[in-house]
């Protein structure tokens, strides 16, 4: 593979100096911009393990309890702090344990390299012990990955590893050195990778098709964005800001997408998909045009695709031109990164109120705080609600904080009632909906974000999934704010059965352990409320505690989450109850 | 849906681990690879992946997409087959005593216009190079006889347009 390298800046040629592969590795991390990784140790990543003990002053290893959890940590990492994050592990079930979050990060494009150790190249192919064939297993969930089997290759592919996970649409990207590799010597220099010939991260803008877009965007009655994770990741939050002040456009988010713009924004419509807001959802099979930003038409988001938006004509500004035509086809594609492309429509966008589309929107949102808001955020029934402690999280916490969700009623609740101020600010596992994701997701978060306040929202099967991770924390001091919103049972799953399975609860009722017992063990200051009336001292004082805390709320055990979209329905066909 | 015939041309980096990334592609959406051929192609050190697939348009253009945006891919194309010159080659193995028992065999030969590549005491070997449909009715004309054993390499296939790779790569170092 043809690379375009460059050298650190000042110097005219690089330094040769002699030194292990394993040394050589830390050396690019450093020369990467590392500070951090996560990771565990075992037999083949040995080498590299004695060199972090080295430089431990200038590169700090956190150790996770379980590899998937260093995964979900450098994923929270990248995901707030804009870096790549980068976890280690040996071979074997080391190097397996790495697939879940790979397969998290490539869906929910977040950049992460991932370092494997390998049986020695001798051993390779012979069933030696902890050998897998890891390259063959992460292929389908990575943007790119190899197997350096020779010392020399260590600086170039690295490099190559840091400049692929990061450009263009990120992803993740793992690198398995065999154990010969990190033992045997190279006359060390580093360049940084500045371009792959067969690859181009990010597509040229089309005149033409900023034309199209602009004119589309004029002449609409009825238009209305949806935006994605691709706005964050473009840095285009401004952008956006920008069209839809300009263009008096609604704009709604995917749960990527959240936080990208400001939640109290006069424009800001809510979430679109299967449990997004009742008007966003039934107004896509209404607007005129559909601009489509930095997402994916994911199927959560579109219901059943013969009958979404079809009356629309649609634009999609997209850096991924696999995207392209994918779920939706897209009358004008404006390929090119985010914030480029909206800077190059801004200036050909005439202003524009939609006051009376925009008035739709709003009666919609009344229905919807009729029939179901009103109930979430002020319950007059005895049990607690997750709306209403994700409510007074948001409110404490002055719309502040990093919100960290798990997967499943939680994680929906957490995006529909949190109010961001901030990019950056709602880490969730979006695509691969991962449980277990948001316990070390939040350390990670922590970490990018050491002067903000981070509050992982869990349900009471996730945390379960990814517990250990308490023992990173309490090792690692790290003051997170953990809130598990326990209904004693699998909800969403409940949920579906409830609706479509005549309530069969198959495997969805869990009998739960004490977990402030658990958390206490831990060393952590931990707390379970069971009514509403605690609710918000319980809260402050989990927000002005220095140190971790970890608070549990039995919530109603069987409360559905609504809006929802039946799966495979149309966006039309949301239900309110 | 509407499957077609349509030929997929990949340049790619030579590397290990490419065809295992390219096949996944295919595997992920159950779409069957009716032959592949994997060589070098007009330029140095770029391999050319033919890949032939029986699908819709669509289904096609999304695979493509799919595969362009492989790091180590440089460029794919799709051609439907009025669009290529291509060919496959066979293999025939007959057993020797059908050359002189079965007089139609001979004809066979002479209509398929392919060539006797080895005759022995046991058996002799028929090589045919052409279009699919050819090879499969040379196939079925031998089939009464008896085949001993048959081979048909992966399909081969050149563009009537142009496929300018070498000019993307040269745009590579002046941009």
């Amino acid at each position: 593979m043809q690379t375009l390298k460059e050298t650190k800046k000042g110097a005219n040629k690089p330094a040769k100096i002699k030194m292990s592969g394993a040394e050589a590795i830390i050396h690019c991390l450093l020369a990467e911009g590392v500070d951090l990784l996560y990771g565990y140790p075992g037999g083949a990543i040995m080498p590299v393990y004695d060199e972090l003990y080295k430089f431990q002053d200038k590169l700090t290893h956190i150790l996770t309890r379980h590899e998937q959890g260093a995964t979900h940590a450098a994923q929270g990492y990248a995901r707030v702090s804009g870096k790549v994050g980068v976890a280690m592990a040996t071979s074997g079930p080391g190097a397996t344990n790495l697939v879940t979050g790979l397969a998290d990060a490539q869906i929910d494009s977040t950049p992460m390299v991932c370092i494997t150790g390998q049986v020695t190249r001798q051993l390779l192919g012979s069933d030696a012990f902890q050998e897998t064939d890891i390259i063959g297993i992460s292929t389908p969930v990575t943007k790119w990955n190899y197997q350096i089997t020779k010392v020399e290759e260590i600086p170039e592919i690295l490099a190559r590893a840091f400049y692929i996970a990061k450009s263009g649409r990120p992803g993740p990207v793992l690198i398995d050195i065999t154990k010969n590799a990190q033992f045997d010597t190279i006359e060390f220099s580093y360049e940084f990778c500045k371009g792959i010939r067969s690859y181009v991260p990010v597509p040229k803008p089309q005149a033409s098709a900023i034309d199209a877009a602009a004119e589309l965007i004029n002449s609409a009655k009825k238009p209305m964005i949806v935006f994605g994770q691709g706005v964050i990741l473009g840095h285009a939050e401004e952008e956006l800001k920008a069209l839809i002040e300009k263009a008096g456009i609604p704009a709604a988010w995917t749960i990527l997408g959240l936080s990208a713009l400001d939640s109290d924004h006069p424009l800001n419509v809510g979430m679109v998909g299967m449990h997004g807001n009742y008007g966003p959802n039934i107004l896509t099979n209404e607007c005129d045009l559909l601009i489509a930003i930095g997402m994916r038409f994911d199927d959560r988001v579109t219901g059943n695709l013969e009958t979404y938006a079809k009356q629309a004509k649609v634009i999609h500004f997209e850096i991924d031109p696999a995207e392209i035509n994918k779920n939706v086809h897209a009358d004008v594609a404006v390929l090119g990164d985010s914030k480029e492309t909206l800077s190059l429509v801004l200036p050909k966008i005439k202003k524009n109120s939609h006051e009376a589309w925009h008035n739709e929107f709003k009666e919609k949102y009344k229905i919807e705080f009729e029939a179901v808001i009103k109930d979430d955020l002020f319950p007059t029934k005895e049990g607690i609600t997750m709306a209403e402690v994700v409510n007074e999280i948001n409110t404490a916490s002055g719309h502040e904080a990093v919100i960290v969700s798990d997967v499943g009623q939680h994680q929906m609740i957490a995006c529909r009632y949190s109010k961001f101020k901030k990019t950056k600010s709602n880490i969730t596992s979006g695509g691969l909906g991962t449980m277990g994701f948001a316990l070390p997701a939040a350390i990670g978060a922590k970490m990018g974000a050491m002067d903000r306040e981070v509050v992982a929202i869990i349900g009471d099967g996730g945390y379960q999934m990814t517990i250990q991770e308490l023992g990173t924390i309490f090792q690692n001091k790290t003051p997170v704010k953990i809130v598990v919103l326990n209904n004693d049972h699998l909800g969403m799953v409940r949920q579906w059965q409830e609706l479509f399975f005549e309530s069969r609860y198959a495997s969805t009722v869990m009998s739960n352990p004490n977990f402030v017992k658990i958390a206490e063990g831990y060393d952590i200051t931990a707390k379970r409320i069971t009514e509403r009336k605690d609710l918000k001292a319980s809260i402050s004082e989990m927000l002005a505690s220095k140190d971790a805390y970890f608070l549990e709320v039995k919530v109603e055990k069987e409360d559905n989450v609504f809006p929802m979209i039946p799966s495979g329905a149309s966006v039309s066909d949301i239900r309110l109850k | 849906m509407k499957k077609e015939w349509f030929t997929i041309s990949v340049y790619a980096e030579n590397n290990v681990g490419l065809l295992n990334r390219i096949s996944g592609i295919f595997l992920k959406r159950h779409i069957n690879i009716e032959s592949l051929n994997v060589s070098k192609s007009e330029i140095e050190h770029v391999s050319k992946f033919t890949i032939v697939v029986n699908t819709s348009k669509d289904w096609t253009q999304k695979i493509v997409q799919q595969i362009e945006k492989q790091i180590e891919v440089i460029k794919a194309y799709y051609h439907d087959d009025d669009e290529i010159i291509y060919q496959e080659s066979a293999l025939f193995k007959v057993a020797s005593n059908l050359l002189f028992d079965e007089r139609q065999i001979q004809n066979i030969i002479k209509d398929s216009n392919s060539q006797i590549v080895t005759v022995s005491r046991d058996f002799f070997v028929l090589a045919k190079s052409g279009r699919r449909h050819e090879i499969d009715e040379m196939h079925e004309a031998l089939l009464p006889y008896g085949i001993m054993q048959f081979v048909r390499s992966g399909r081969i296939a050149v563009s009537k347009a142009e496929m300018p790779i070498s000019k993307l790569l040269k745009n590579f170092y002046q941009d």
